[in-house]
C-alpha cells in the first residue's frame, strides 16, 4: 500500500509504476497524452497521476479521496496496490489499506520532509501490524538531488520509527516524475547505494509462516443440504486442520473429531491457512455461525471484556458507555466502550487522558461485549484479533480496533448456561446467594464473627458455609506458601471457590486475612454479578497481638514465621469496605448482630 | 501453453468463496447477477464451490433486454438445468411494450431503459437486499475505489465519498430498511486471472468467445454479428463470413467482434497477453455487470462512442513470459 500527504505525488508514483511496467495500453496512452496538455509532465509528456485519479471529484480537487486498488505485476511478483489518500480528512482510509497490506510505501515530499501526516501514517501502519515499510523520498529532482537534505530526512524518519516495530525499513530517494531510482539506479544520485524501488519491491522478504500458528477455524455458514449432511463452512484463519484432529468449540468447549474436509474438488486430508473448506464432524454438537474451532490446549481467549487500541473513523466521537455493534471474524455482538484509558498523540506517541475519541484519533480502551466472544491478541492473529464497531442506528462503520488482551473478569463468566441457575437454586433455599468477604489481621476476630453469623443463619433455616483461611490451606491451597505471589494465588483460588459455592445457592462467608487491596478487588471482580460485601474487621495490631489465639505472633516475633501480615508483610487497610467492624471495641457477638442487621438477610 | 500460477488463483478463489458465504449468511434475500459472460461463468463456478454439497442458496438474475445473442439464452438455460440453480429472467415490460430497441432509440437510451431501469425493477420486485455482481477493480478507474460490499441507499445510489471502510475480511453487512448491498466477490481478480482460472478449472463458456466463421458487417471498423432477422442493415451493407470471436458478450447489435483465430482457451490467453488494447474497446456500451448498469457517482453513461478496433499483434509464445499483462483500462 502507499500513503502520503496531499501532493506528495502518490498518484504520479503509481502511474509511473504502471507505465514502467508497460501496463498502459496504446488506446489509453493516446488519450493520456491529450489530457496531459497543460499539466506537469515527465520526459514522456504524460501526467501519470491522470492514470489513477478516477473520480471526477478527485480530478477537480487534484486529490485522491478514497482507497483505490491497482494491479500490476513484474516477472518476479504480482502486486495489488492499495492507494490510500493523504488528505487529512480521509486518514481513516489508510487504516483500511493497511489492514490487508504486506508492505507499505510511505511517501515523503523531499521539499517538505517528515510531516505530521507522515508520523500519523507510520503510527497507524504499526498499529495495524504492517511489518515492512519503504520510505519513498519523492520529488528529489525539485531539490537538485541534494544528498544532505535527503539523508537528513531519512535520519529523522528512522529515529521516529524506532519504536514502531517494523521488521524491514528502507529509504529510497526517487523522482516518480523523472523516473530516478524507479526501475534502475539513477546517475543523478551516485551516492545512493541501495536498490532502486521496483527491484527492491520485487526482492524484499515478506514471508511469514502462518501455517505454524495455532489453528483457528471461524464457522461462517452452516452447510445443511439435507438431513444426512451437516457441515461447517469457513476459511482457515491460521494454522492447519486435518482429518481425525480433535477440535474444540470456543463457546461450549465441546469436543469433536474432524471426520471429513469437504470441497467440490474432493475431500482433503488437511487444510491450511487461507483455504475455504467445509468441515464434517464425527458427532452431533451444537455449532452455529460465529463459533470458532481450535485444537485443545491452543484455544483462543473466550471472554466478554478486553483491552484494545481503537482507530476512530467517524465524525461522531466515541464515548464511554455508548453501545455499538462489534464484528470480529464472523461474530457480531452488541458492545460498549467501558473505559477510554488514554489517547495516543499520533505525532509524538505520547499518551494523554481522554474521555472521548474524535475522527482520526487513536485510543486505548476497554470494551465489554453483551456475550462472550472468541478472539486472539491482534499481534498473534490479525483475523481473530481485529474488529470493527458499527453504529446501531445508521449501520455506518465507526471505528476499527486491534485487541491487546482479554481482561480477567470476563474469563470468569459462566461459559454455558444451564436451565437450573443461581436464581432457581437460591429460590429453593429461600435466600439470596451471596459472598460476605471478611478481611483483617490475624486475631482481629474474623473467624469468631463469621462463626456466630453462620450459627444464626443456620438457626433461621438459611444455608451458609464458611471458607476459612487456615482450613483451606490444609487442602486446596496446601501447595502455597506465604510469599506475596502465593498470597495472590491463595486469594484467587478462594475467590473462585466462593463464586462456585454462591452460584450453587449458598451464602458464603469468607474469612481470610486478604491483606492486598488488589486481590480484594480481584475477588470482587471474580464474583461478577453475585452479591458481594467486603467486611473489614478493624482491630489494631496491638490488640490482635495481645490476643494471639493461635500463638502465631509470638512465633513470628521469634523469627519462626516469615512474611507475617502486620509484622514483616504489609496489610493494606481497605478504603472502600462495605462495612467496618471495630474488633477492639465490641464482643464478636455484638459485631455479628450488627453485621446481620446490615446484611438484611431476607 | 500459458503457465498457471495456481497458488495465486487458489488464493483468489478462497477469497471469493469467503465473500459469497458471507453474503449467504448475512442477508435475507440475496441474488446473483447472471449475465452469461465469462465473469458470470466464473462467479457461478465459485458459488457452486462455496456452498457444495448444498445447491446455490440464492437465485440467479438475468436482465434480458431481448437483444442478447440467441446462443447466450440457450447456454443460460442449459446451465440452469445442469447445475439446478434458480433462474429469474427479467425484462422491462414497459420498454418491451414501447418497442425500445438499439436501432431506433440509440444505445444509451436503450441501455438505460432495458438494462439500468430493468435491473432496478427486478431488484425492487424481488426485494433483494444483496446483489452479487462480477465487476472487477481492474476494469475501470472509478471501479478501483469500490468496496467489495458496496452500500446502496433506498434509491440504489452509490455514494463514493461515504463508503464504509473495509478492514481485514470484516465486512459490515448491516442495512436499514430499503437499503441494499452490491457485492463484488471477484473485485481483486484481473482479466488475465479470470481467463487462466477458466482454463485451470475447465469452466464452460458460450462458444461466442471462441473464434469461428460468423456472419458480420463492418461498421467503421466494428464488426457486428448478424444474429437474427431483426438486424437493420445500412444502405449497401451486406453480411460476410469472417473468423471472429467476442471479448465480451451482451446485446448483439451493440457488441463488437474481433478478428481472431483463437479457438481454444490457451490461444485466447496468449492472444490477450499480446494485446495492446483494453478489454472494453470491444464494447459499444458497457457490459452487463451490476455496477456498470447503474449510475456511477451520480452520473449516467451518457456517451457511447465507437472505439476503433486495434488488432492484436501476433506474438510468439516464447515472448509471453516476460510480457506484461493487460491490467488497466478506462477512459
Amino acid at each position: 500500500m502507499t500513503c502520503g500527504s496531499v501532493d506528495d505525488g502518490k498518484s504520479t508514483l503509481i502511474g509511473r509504476l504502471l507505465y514502467d511496467s508497460q501496463l498502459i495500453l496504446d488506446d489509453q496512452l493516446a488519450s493520456l497524452r491529450n489530457e496531459s496538455h497543460n499539466r506537469t509532465t515527465g520526459e514522456e509528456g504524460i501526467d501519470f497521476s491522470l492514470l489513477v485519479d478516477g473520480l471526477t471529484a478527485e480530478r477537480e480537487q487534484g486529490i485522491t479521496i478514497d482507497v483505490a486498488y491497482r494491479f500490476f505485476s513484474t516477472d518476479q511478483r504480482k502486486f495489488i496496490v492499495a492507494d490510500t489518500p493523504g488528505h487529512e480528512q480521509y486518514t481513516r482510509n489508510m487504516a483500511t489499506g493497511a489492514s490487508n497490506a504486506d508492505l507499505a510505501l510511505v511517501l515523503i515530499d523531499a521539499r517538505k520532509g517528515v510531516l505530521t501526516q507522515t508520523r500519523r501514517h507510520s503510527f497507524i501502519l504499526s498499529l495495524l501490524g504492517v511489518k515492512h515499510v519503504v520510505v519513498v523520498i519523492n520529488k528529489i529532482d525539485l531539490i537538485n538531488y541534494d544528498q544532505q537534505a535527503i539523508e537528513g530526512i531519512e535520519r529523522e524518519y528512522r529515529s521516529f520509527a524506532q519504536t514502531l516495530g517494523f521488521k524491514t525499513l528502507a529509504a529510497i530517494p526517487v523522482s516518480a516524475l523523472k523516473g530516478d531510482n524507479m526501475l534502475a539506479t539513477s546517475a543523478r544520485t551516485p551516492w545512493y547505494k541501495g536498490k532502486s524501488l521496483v527491484p527492491y519491491l520485487e526482492t524484499v522478504d515478506i514471508s511469514e509462516d502462518k501455517s505454524e500458528r495455532p489453528m483457528r477455524f471461524p464457522v461462517q455458514w452452516v452447510n445443511r443440504p439435507n438431513l444426512d449432511f451437516r457441515g461447517f463452512s469457513g476459511t482457515v484463519a491460521s494454522g492447519q486442520i486435518a482429518v481425525d484432529d480433535e477440535v474444540l468449540l470456543s463457546a461450549s468447549r465441546q469436543p469433536a473429531k474432524v471426520a471429513q474436509i469437504v470441497t467440490m474438488d474432493g475431500q482433503l486430508q488437511r487444510a491450511s491457512v487461507g483455504e475455504a473448506v467445509t468441515l464434517v464432524l464425527d458427532r452431533e454438537i451444537d455449532v452455529s455461525r460465529g463459533d470458532v474451532f481450535s485444537h485443545p490446549g491452543e484455544m483462543p481467549e473466550y471472554s466478554n471484556q478486553f483491552q484494545a487500541r481503537l482507530v476512530w473513523m467517524s465524525q461522531d466521537s466515541a464515548f464511554q458507555g455508548r453501545s455499538y455493534l462489534l464484528k470480529i471474524g464472523t461474530q457480531m455482538v452488541p458492545a460498549t466502550i467501558t473505559d477510554i484509558k488514554f489517547r495516543t498523540n499520533v505525532n509524538t506517541l505520547e499518551q494523554a487522558a481522554a474521555n472521548k475519541l474524535d475522527l482520526n484519533e487513536v485510543g486505548t480502551v476497554t470494551i465489554a461485549t453483551d456475550k462472550p466472544i472468541a478472539f486472539d491478541a491482534y499481534s498473534t492473529n490479525a483475523l481473530t484479533g481485529g474488529f470493527i464497531l458499527v453504529d446501531r442506528l445508521t449501520n455506518a462503520t465507526l471505528g476499527a480496533g486491534t485487541i491487546d488482551f482479554g481482561l480477567r473478569r470476563a474469563q470468569n463468566l459462566t461459559y454455558q448456561s444451564f436451565d437450573v441457575n443461581r436464581e432457581v437454586r437460591g429460590a429453593m433455599k429461600k435466600q439470596t446467594p451471596q459472598i460476605v468477604w471478611f478481611t483483617g489481621l490475624s486475631g482481629s476476630g474474623k473467624s469468631s464473627i463469621a462463626n456466630l453469623l453462620e450459627r444464626r443463619l443456620t438457626a433461621q433455616g438459611k444455608h451458609a458455609y464458611i471458607l476459612d483461611g487456615d482450613n483451606v490451606r490444609h487442602g486446596l491451597n496446601k501447595d502455597l506458601g506465604f510469599t506475596e505471589a502465593a498470597r495472590v494465588e491463595n486469594i484467587r483460588r478462594v475467590a473462585e471457590v466462593a463464586r462456585l459455592m454462591a452460584d450453587s445457592g449458598l451464602i458464603v462467608l469468607v474469612s481470610f486475612i486478604s491483606p492486598f487491596a488488589n486481590e480484594r478487588r480481584l475477588a470482587r471482580e471474580i464474583a461478577g454479578d453475585i452479591q458481594f460485601a467486603e467486611i473489614y474487621v478493624d482491630t489494631p495490631l496491638e490488640v490482635c497481638e495481645a490476643r494471639d489465639p493461635k500463638g502465631l505472633y509470638k512465633r513470628a516475633r521469634a523469627g519462626e514465621i516469615k512474611n507475617f501480615t502486620g509484622l514483616d508483610s504489609p496489610f493494606e487497610p481497605p478504603v472502600g469496605a462495605d462495612l467496618v467492624l471495630h474488633g477492639a471495641e465490641h464482643d464478636p457477638s455484638i459485631l455479628s448482630d450488627e453485621l446481620y442487621g446490615w446484611l438484611k438477610i431476607d | 501453453m500459458p503457465t498457471l500460477d495456481m497458488s495465486h488463483l487458489r488464493a483468489l478463489e478462497a477469497e471469493s468463496i469467503e465473500i459469497l458465504r458471507e453474503v449467504a449468511a448475512s442477508f435475507e434475500r440475496p441474488v446473483m447477477m447472471y449475465s452469461i459472460g465469462k465473469d458470470s461463468s466464473v462467479l457461478l463456478h465459485l458459488a457452486r464451490k462455496a456452498f457444495f454439497p448444498s445447491k446455490i442458496p440464492f437465485p440467479l438474475l438475468h436482465v434480458n433486454t431481448t437483444w442478447k445473442f440467441r446462443e447466450m439464452i440457450t447456454f443460460r438455460d442449459r446451465m440452469a438445468e445442469q447445475y439446478g440453480f434458480d433462474l429469474i429472467s427479467h425484462t422491462n415490460s414497459d420498454g418491451l411494450r414501447d418497442g425500445i430497441n438499439p436501432f431506433d432509440h440509440g444505445s444509451s437510451r436503450f441501455t438505460d431503459i432495458m438494462k439500468t431501469q430493468a435491473l432496478r425493477q427486478a431488484l425492487d420486485a424481488g426485494r433483494y437486499d444483496a446483489a452479487i455482481g462480477g465487476a472487477r477493480r481492474d476494469e475501470e478507474k472509478s471501479r478501483a475505489k469500490e468496496r467489495i460490499f458496496s452500500h446502496r441507499n433506498a434509491q440504489h445510489a452509490w455514494d463514493p465519498k461515504h463508503q464504509r471502510p473495509e478492514l481485514w475480511r470484516v465486512f459490515n453487512t448491516r442495512l436499514n430498511p430499503g437499503e441494499s448491498m452490491r457485492v463484488f466477490p471477484i473485485s481483486n481478480w484481473t482479466e488475465l486471472d479470470v481467463w487462466t482460472y477458466i482454463y485451470a478449472e475447465q469452466i464452460e463458456l458460450p462458444a461466442l468467445y471462441f473464434a469461428k466463421s460468423r456472419p458480420v458487417v463492418d461498421r467503421s471498423g466494428t464488426l457486428i454479428m448478424i444474429d437474427d432477422d431483426r438486424f437493420r442493415f445500412e444502405p449497401g451493407e451486406k453480411p460476410c463470413d469472417e473468423v471472429v470471436r467476442f471479448r465480451t458478450l451482451g446485446d448483439y447489435p451493440l457488441t463488437g467482434a474481433i478478428r481472431s483465430e483463437a479457438a481454444t482457451l490457451p490461444e485466447i490467453i496468449m492472444e490477450m497477453q499480446a494485446s495492446r488494447t483494453s478489454e472494453r474497446e470491444g464494447r459499444l456500451i458497457d457490459s452487463d455487470s451490476v455496477g456498470s448498469m447503474e449510475k456511477e457517482a451520480g452520473r449516467l453513461f451518457l456517451t457511447c462512442k465507437l472505439l476503433p478496433i486495434l488488432r492484436p499483434t501476433p506474438i510468439s509464445p516464447s515472448g509471453l513470459a516476460s510480457r506484461p499483462i493487460n491490467r488497466f483500462s478506462g477512459f
